[in-house]
């Protein structure tokens, strides 16, 4: 019978000081600072704990950053089809800058991101100024936060699919066009499904990016409690009126959303590696 | 990455090109150029003397001190940490590997807010170790070592996630060698391991810079926003930008845009020696 090893052997020294390392600094900065926030609820009775959870203002919050979540992860999942079909495909002018563009939003600080965003589309903006005569107001209002999470989620989609698009493997594009299939269906029967599950993964990335986001959507949404007021925003204002239960409800609440969007992006991701091949 | 030269056979006629390219370049102009933009623009709309006197205002010289400080212990922590990981899962095979490696993942998917929060859960008055701390007379929260502690939170995985897998394609073949041919553990990893992976370090280090200089949500939690004292840059553009004070807020906004600039700059370069470094290796 072979015996448990919990370390194959090697050669190679440094494993104990490195991992015992690698463990204590996670433990010390990550582990048992969300553990303790997890604990902390353990202060409310289960009632007050879904009182302040399931409260109006609660829920208000969850239904807008959700809902633009979601739409914000649907504009970059069509719009980041077409620039990474662009981008791999094509050809032209520009396309290396354009390329390490893609970028910005995880490279620009969020605070500076929402000023600019809200100077653009704000009544007297360079955008904003075009729109409402048509009635359309984008900053503080709903569609401004639907603004911010678009921005801050664009390059995930375009980063996840932009490697498996280059992968489509030549041949099969070539075959399905010699038998007679028109570029259209080659499109939607060969080359969608092979990229479908990078698609739905950067979508999925996107909105689990956009559901935490604070900076970029404060100055663009108006902050109206019950209205504007994004899930993030509701536990700033509940520390800032000393109300730490209530705050600590919530935050782990909007972990245990994070959490479970972490667990399904892992399948989707391995998903998409078997349907490539696996790598 | 090399881009095989586009095929004829299943190639688009050149009005979908045109389409698609224009679609493209108008969502992203319209996204990203147009916000970066706006961002100098505004700054300069009084003038480069205003633009001047808004950074040298002593506070925000302060807040740049402090942003540096700030991130600059946070990259060294996550530095040492990202190494020490990944030589322990990339070098060795050991039971609960996957699960670390998702654990060290994990602060990505905690939104900014809730990553300061956490520690004001931990140090701060209503914390748990709060009374102890104060105490002692130590402050944590509404400080510098809670604005260094939430940077760090919210980079924690970046050093880690760019060496791990760089670590992993290498192999452990050439530290082998190494250490058969006498050279002891520290020997190893400065002459064979460090000069293998300096540009994927380097990668790591631009990434988590410019996210720990620019962290917002996180660092408002434990700032306590004391001017001069606990702001940090993204913290000033928030308070003159509420101040209706425009042109230096976006005047001290350009100068985190300037750095995001030289970011992507910098990462280019580096993405263009790592493939040049792997194509050589292969050859």
């Amino acid at each position: 019978m072979k015996s448990f090893r919990f370390k194959q052997h090697s050669v190679l020294p440094g494993f104990g000081l490195a991992l015992g390392f690698t463990v204590f600094y996670l433990s010390l900065i990550v582990l048992i600072p969300l553990s303790a926030t997890i604990l902390k609820t353990t202060a409310l009775t289960w009632t007050s704990f879904w009182h302040t959870v399931t409260s109006p203002r609660a829920m208000a919050s969850y239904r807008l950053s959700f809902g633009a979540s979601a739409i914000g992860a649907a504009i970059n999942a069509v719009f980041g089809l077409v620039v990474a079909w662009v981008l791999v495909r094509y050809r032209f002018p520009g396309r290396r800058i354009v390329d390490a563009l893609v970028d910005l939003p995880f490279a620009l600080p969020t605070a500076v991101a929402g000023i600019a965003l809200t100077a653009i589309f704000a009544g007297n903006g360079w955008i904003g100024q075009w729109l409402e005569p048509l009635g359309i107001k984008i900053a503080f209002t709903r569609l401004g936060v639907v603004v911010a999470l678009t921005f801050i989620g664009l390059p995930f989609v375009v980063r996840t699919v932009q490697p498996v698009l280059q992968d489509v493997s030549a041949e099969l594009e070539e075959a399905a066009a010699s038998l007679g299939a028109s570029r259209w269906q080659t499109f939607t029967k060969v080359i969608l499904p092979s990229v479908g599950p990078a698609l739905l993964t950067g979508f999925a990335m996107a909105f689990a990016r956009a559901i935490g986001e604070y900076g970029s959507v404060v100055f663009i949404s108006g902050n109206m409690p019950l209205k504007t007021e994004i899930t993030p925003l509701l536990i700033i204002t509940k520390l800032e009126q000393y109300d730490y239960a209530g705050a600590t409800a919530i935050a782990v609440a909007l972990l245990a959303v994070s959490f479970s969007l972490l667990l399904v992006i892992n399948l989707l991701q391995w998903w998409s590696h078997q349907r490539n091949g696996g790598v | 990455m090399t881009h095989p030269a586009p095929r004829s056979t299943v190639t688009d006629p050149p009005w979908v090109r045109r389409l698609l390219i224009s679609i493209a370049l108008v969502f992203l102009g319209l996204f990203l150029v147009v916000p970066l933009a706006t961002v100098f623009v505004e700054a300069l709309r009084k003038g480069v003397s205003a633009y001047g006197a808004a950074i040298r205002e002593p506070v925000a010289l302060a807040a740049i001190r402090l942003t540096v400080i700030a991130s600059f212990s946070a990259l060294a922590l996550n530095v040492i940490f990202g190494i020490a990981a990944a030589w322990a899962i990339a070098k060795f095979e050991f039971v609960g590997k996957q699960l670390l490696i998702t654990l060290i993942d994990l602060p990505f998917s905690v939104s900014p807010v809730v990553s300061g929060l956490i520690y004001v859960l931990l140090f701060g008055l209503q914390g748990w170790c709060g009374p102890w701390l104060f105490a002692h007379n130590i402050k944590i929260i509404f400080a510098v070592p809670g604005i260094i502690l939430a940077t760090t939170f919210v980079t924690f995985p970046f050093v880690a996630r760019e060496l791990i897998p760089l670590m992993h394609s290498q192999g452990t073949e050439e530290e082998q060698a190494a250490v058969s041919l006498g050279a002891n553990g520290w020997q190893t990893f400065w002459r064979v391991t460090l000069p293998n992976i300096k540009w994927g370090l380097l990668y790591g280090i631009i990434l988590c810079n410019a996210r720990a200089m620019g962290e917002f949500g996180a660092v408002s939690v434990v700032s306590g926003h004391v001017r001069g004292r606990t702001n940090t840059i993204p913290l000033h553009v928030e308070i003159l930008y509420n101040e209706y004070n425009f042109v230096a807020a976006f005047a001290v906004a350009s100068l985190l845009a300037l750095l995001t600039l030289v970011t992507l700059v910098a990462k280019a370069i580096v993405e263009w020696k790592v493939r040049q470094e792997s194509q050589s290796h292969e050859n």
